[in-house]
């Protein structure tokens, strides 16, 4: 039985290093992103890695900050602080990248 | 940070990280600047993430300075594989927190920029590996793959400069590795933010024969070498040939020795060669160049010395049994010790294998004479211009030591006698000829003194006679009392009615 699309529910993970202007932009631009586009289902999880070097390591993260899209799958890293709409959407697959 | 009162008498000293790496730590003087960053680049398989593996595990089991390798191409188990077969346990040392392991993967197909960004990330991960085991160390190789990875150029310089500020201010002593660019010393220009130090790898295949080349490009605020290192990759990681060509400095000795051959000690002055010097013996086939060096070990060892013996023609036993046909026992001093034979099809490795063998074997068995018979087949391995180049370093070193050598050179038939293949008798001191003269139907074998620095030699030629009573010069005189050649000896023979001819 495959599960309608409407159901899925994305998880995201921001990460970041502190409150830098960076990463306030950034989570800002996701939210906005994420109600425009995945209204009500969605969840975001901002993990900083000043209170938790350790995760770095697990999602491979180098740049600051990076958006992963944990599920649905493929996943798929978005690094920067997000501002260009286009290319968000075009990471997380939410719009084809011919368009 | 309170400016320090300077002082024109106090010199900058860079402290240096010992490398432990054979023939390394004497090129550079000491080891890497310590605190500082090395790039060390290079070909693919030109011994970069070798040499980054080296000075880490090195510095942990050594010098008791933990360290940090962040791979970025190789998986950690394919790291263990490669470094297992060289002898270093890394997983040993990984359990006992000396060295930690991490392996950044960047998957280009995985990642979209979107905008600003930095590298804090690393940073964070660097930081969290160089804390779990209170590193000293570290080796990034290489940190070029960001390029590969991340397409925002300026964003990675400007990360790549703070990396490096980091590294430092962390009292990190850095090798990052880099791929050998078209133009430039690496792809990416990494050279141009490494100002420390720069170790050029080279790597080339001629002849199935690989030919492994080590330079440092540069080394602020130390002194080093300049000159390329001929290197290779034997079983327990990298060895260096360290000798420079800076050599004539070293000091000389008035001590004489024997040849062994009492009638050609005549020759030279009635005391033989000096102790420390270089003796080439030259000429054709079958001439005799092997006994007159075997001679030559036999007088040394008799004295109580050791001989090192590079065969690169004959085996040990060939040797021996031909010795023993003209009445010379060397079995008795190989069982003592103080005669040891190497023999060694050159054509097997490169140049480079022989002269770091020989090299180390000098070190190590710490001989008093050192014989190579002949040179010219080192020549079939190395480009000639090469072979001459670390002959002399190889007899510079010698000199240097005090450690008397003994070369024989073949003539090529119909070549003039007083030419040898390498063109190294400039390096000799003393230089022997022989060469083969048909007299009434019988070849005979002649010998003469082409030259000798530093003595009274004399200018006869004379007939060079094998039996099995050993080696014999015709025609000169030894008596117990003191030896007369030339005009000399014709005084004496009308003098002395009682002299054996030896003529008949």
């Amino acid at each position: 039985m495959e599960r309608k699309k409407a159901d899925e529910v994305w998880e995201l993970r921001l990460y970041v290093a502190g409150q830098t202007p960076k990463s306030i932009t950034a989570f800002a631009n996701l939210k906005k992103i994420c109600e425009e586009h995945l209204a009500g289902k969605y969840r975001i999880e901002v993990i900083d890695l000043l209170e938790n070097p350790q995760l770095a390591k697990g999602d491979q993260i180098l740049a600051i900050p990076t958006l992963v899209r944990k599920l649905p799958p493929p996943l798929k890293k978005i690094i920067g602080d997000l501002s260009n709409e286009e290319r968000v959407l075009v990471g997380l697959n939410l719009r084809p990248a011919s368009c | 940070m309170a400016p320090k009162k300077s002082s024109l008498k106090e010199p900058l000293v860079l402290e240096k990280a010992q490398t432990g790496i054979q023939g390394l730590d004497e090129v550079t003087m000491g080891g890497l600047p310590r605190g500082r960053t090395t790039l060390v680049c290079g070909g693919p398989g030109s011994g970069k993430t070798l040499l980054g593996m080296e000075f880490l595990v090195r510095g942990a089991v050594h010098y008791d300075e933990p360290g940090v390798f962040v791979c970025f191409e190789e998986t950690i188990n394919e790291l263990l594989q490669n470094a297992a077969g060289l002898g270093f346990d890394l997983n040993e040392l990984w359990q006992s927190k000396r060295i930690f392991i991490d392996h950044i993967l960047i998957e280009r197909s995985e990642i979209e920029e979107t905008g600003e960004y930095d590298l804090e990330g690393l940073f964070i991960r660097l930081d969290q590996a160089i804390k779990s085991v209170g590193a000293k160390r570290i080796v990034l190789d290489t940190i070029e793959s960001l390029f590969s990875g991340l397409s925002n150029f300026s964003i990675l310089r400007a990360e790549l400069r703070r990396l490096f500020r980091w590294l430092k201010e962390k009292g990190m002593t850095a090798v990052i590795t880099g791929e050998k660019g078209a133009d430039g010393l690496t792809r990416h220009g990494l050279e141009e933010y490494v100002s420390d130090c720069v170790i050029v790898l080279d790597h080339r295949v001629a002849n199935q024969i690989t030919t492994r080349r080590m330079r440092v490009l540069k080394y602020r605020g130390g002194m080093h070498g300049t000159n390329e290192y001929p290197f290779i990759i034997g079983s327990s990681g990298i060895e260096i040939l360290p000798i420079t060509s800076l050599g004539l400095q070293h000091s000389v000795s008035d001590e004489r020795i024997s040849s062994g051959i009492p009638s050609l000690d005549v020759m030279m002055g009635g005391k033989g060669y000096y102790r420390g010097s270089t003796i080439l013996v030259s000429g054709t086939a079958g001439t005799g160049k092997t006994s007159i060096a075997s001679k030559f070990a036999d007088a040394a060892c008799r004295r109580g010395k050791r001989c090192a013996f590079f065969a690169f023609e004959e085996s040990a036993h060939q040797i021996l049994r031909n010795m023993q046909s003209i009445g010379m026992h060397l079995q008795p001093w190989v069982e003592k010790g103080l005669l040891k034979f190497y023999t060694q099809r050159p054509t097997e490795y490169g140049l480079e294998y022989h002269l770091i063998t020989m090299h180390r074997i000098v070190d190590e068995f710490r001989p008093d004479a050192v014989i190579m018979d002949p040179i010219g087949n080192l020549g079939d391995v190395g480009i000639i211009p090469d072979v001459k180049a670390m002959l002399t370093r190889l007899v510079d070193y010698l000199k240097s030591k005090s450690i008397t050598s003994f070369l024989t050179s073949l003539t090529p038939p119909g070549a003039s006698l007083e030419r040898t293949e390498i063109g190294i008798s400039s390096l000799a001191d003393t230089w022997l000829v022989l060469r083969d003269m048909e007299k009434e139907g019988e070849r005979n074998r002649e010998i003469y003194v082409l030259k000798s620095r530093g003595m009274a030699h004399s200018n006869q030629i004379r007939e060079l006679l094998l039996s099995d009573r050993g080696l014999e010069l015709l025609g000169v005189k030894v008596e117990l009392e003191g030896v007369r050649t030339g005009s000399a000896k014709a005084s004496q023979e009308i003098a002395d009615s009682r002299i054996t001819d030896k003529n008949e």
